[in-house]
């Protein structure tokens, strides 16, 4: 299990990397919309969602293959 | 009670009687935050009217950044300012603070003059106060619970905790009612005149309450030990997220509960109202009273999850909601659309009927209302309403406003409230146990700061994205059947993957990563 939760670490990395790519591109394409809300939405996206979810993810699965969720049951 | 006797009490000796007063103090504020917080939302279209004309670019900006900014931008901010305060100066003078800035800005909103009076001013006042309001509701729920939780005895702050859990719901419950009766005593069109002001005025008498009842409170016993012991930190904010220890369970709250709790909590009591409204088209008064059922009859399940983590431990109940929701959320939404999906449903059309009104406004122009109501099997009513604006006798008639309502058969009804009512419950399975849990995760020292931000962060941020994403992912679905018709079987499900991805990712996590056993820290 220990090894277990240690090698999802990389795959936390991926997916937070994943996250960031998939939606820079889509909230590009929304910023450049002609709607307001769109663009509200976009800009949402890119300055608040992408950094919590990519930098978090990324952080968490470094945490996670560096063995720091050792559990204590 | 007197302040003077609840002083410093070691949490071992506090009685029930004291116990249930704080839980009160605490529950009572946040449920007014909460109340405050929804009356916008409810009223959102009526405001946009009255404070953010469409025809003004810059006024439509910000209305849509005070429903962005509000719903939950600013709420980790509040989080991260009124955490470090109430780790500081204590929980009772911070979430003080709080509560009055909320209860003072939705009373203001309830003041401010409308566009046509002050222009651009009242769009930007609108702004500022909502900011406001999630500033404060960012500083207030980290406060109730940390505050509830130190009193509680060892063993039972699920239970006691899963109190100020129901006040989210309770304030939803209550914003509804409130506007429901105004709307019904005063009638649709004063209320959509001045009567939406009242739902607002009337927040101050409960803050005003609320803050009495507050004031009586002693500080919490854990954080008036530290406080004896000279043991308080001198900077939560960096003890909180600079040092490793505390910010990797910063991360295993966001990421293995929170995130996931904030989707469940966002579906169950936002999108599906907003699904029955807009995808189903159900009535206004009908679709909120399917919802207020519901609520009120799942609210008690907060208590009993709250309790029941206590026993078995917070992780199952949490994770089991968050699965529950993951295998059932599109089977439940398709039979909701079911419901009210005419091109299933035989119509009587020999039995149409056409009622035509016309009423005078107030700035001497025509509204006409023309209303066919056609019947189907089952006792199924949908209305096409359309509304044309007459300027002056024989003038110029604006372009005819369209709209569809279904009023529901008692069958359906009552089907529809079942269906929200389990959503509601596996909301109560996440949220129920989740204060108690992230008070357990972090020492009391830093503890309103740690467990307020990823709180906020799930809850707000990737809850509070939901309604947006969902319609998002609706909308790309529907245009993407007008290129090529019957490529997305069904579009109006497609906006349920946000929150289905996010509590699976999260359901992961959590199934990997966390503890079932109370996570303990060195003061506790």
């Amino acid at each position: 299990m220990e090894l277990l939760k240690k090698y999802f670490g990389i795959v936390w990395i991926l997916l937070g990397v994943y996250v960031g790519y998939e939606r820079i591109t889509d909230s590009l394409t929304k910023i450049s919309s002609d709607k307001l809300e769109d663009r509200v939405f976009g800009w949402v996206i890119l300055c608040v969602l992408v950094p919590i979810v990519v930098g978090g993810l990324i952080l968490f699965g470094k945490y996670a293959l560096n063995g720091e969720y050792k559990s204590n049951e | 009670m007197s302040a003077k006797r609840n002083k410093a009490k070691p949490k071992s000796t506090v009685d029930k009687r004291t116990l249930f007063s704080v839980i009160s103090a605490s529950s009572v504020g946040t449920l007014i935050e909460w109340y405050d917080f929804y009356i916008f939302g409810s009223l959102a279209a009526i405001l946009s009217s009255q404070f953010f004309p469409k025809d003004n670019p810059t006024a439509a900006l910000l209305s849509t950044l005070a429903t962005f900014a509000a719903g939950f931008i600013v709420r980790p901010f509040g989080a991260l300012v009124f955490g470090r305060l109430g780790d500081l100066v204590g929980r009772k003078y911070t979430f003080l603070v709080t509560l009055v800035l909320m209860g003072g800005s939705t009373f203001a909103i309830g003041l401010i003059p409308g566009y046509a009076t002050i222009g651009f001013w009242a769009p930007l006042l609108v702004l500022l106060l909502r900011l406001i309001q999630g500033l404060a509701l960012g500083g207030e729920y980290g406060g109730a619970a940390t505050y509830v939780a130190e009193y509680a005895p060892e063993g039972r702050r699920g239970y006691y905790t899963s109190f100020i859990q129901t006040t989210a719901t309770l304030g939803l419950f209550v914003s509804l009612g409130v506007i429901l009766l105004t709307r019904e005593s005063l009638g649709v069109d004063k209320f959509a005149a001045w009567g939406w002001r009242v739902p607002f005025l009337l927040s101050i008498l409960l803050v005003g309450v609320s803050i009495v009842i507050r004031l009586r409170m002693a500080e919490s016993p854990l954080f008036s030990k530290l406080k004896t012991e000279g043991n308080l930190s001198k900077n939560p904010l960096a003890e909180s997220f600079g040092k490793k220890q505390n910010l990797k369970m910063v991360l295993l709250a966001l990421f293995g509960a929170t995130a996931g709790q904030g989707v469940i909590w966002y579906t169950g009591q936002f999108y599906a109202l907003s699904f029955i409204q807009k995808a189903c088209n159900v009535e206004f008064v009908q679709s909120n009273m399917i919802v207020a059922i519901a609520l009120l009859a799942a609210t008690p399940f907060f208590i009993v999850f709250g309790g029941w983590s206590d026993r078995i431990g917070r992780k199952p109940i949490m994770l089991a909601g968050m699965a529950l929701g993951i295998l059932t959320y599109r089977p439940i939404y398709d039979k909701l659309y079911s419901l009210s999906d005419l091109s299933q449903k035989q119509e009587f059309v020999d039995a149409q009927t056409i009622d035509r009104k016309s009423t005078k406004q107030d700035d001497g122009s025509l509204l006409t209302t023309m209303t066919t109501n056609h019947f189907y099997e089952g006792g199924l009513i949908a209305k096409d309403i359309e509304k044309t604006v007459t300027e002056s006798p024989g003038g110029k008639s604006s372009k005819p406003e369209l709209t569809k309502t279904i009023i529901l058969p008692t069958a359906s009804f009552w089907l529809m409230v079942l269906l929200v009512f389990i959503q509601v419950v596996y909301v109560t399975m996440v949220y129920g146990p989740v204060a108690a849990f992230l008070v357990e995760l972090f020492p009391t020292r830093i503890r309103y700061t740690s467990m307020s931000l990823p709180y906020h962060i799930g809850n707000g941020i990737f809850g509070g994205l939901t309604p947006f994403i969902a319609t998002a992912l609706v909308a790309t679905a529907t245009k993407a059947n007008e290129v090529a018709p019957g490529s997305v079987a069904k579009p109006y499900l497609e906006g349920l993957w946000y929150p289905i991805l996010v509590a699976g990712v999260c359901l992961v996590i959590g199934l990997l990563y966390l503890n079932n056993k109370p996570y303990t820290t060195a003061e506790d």
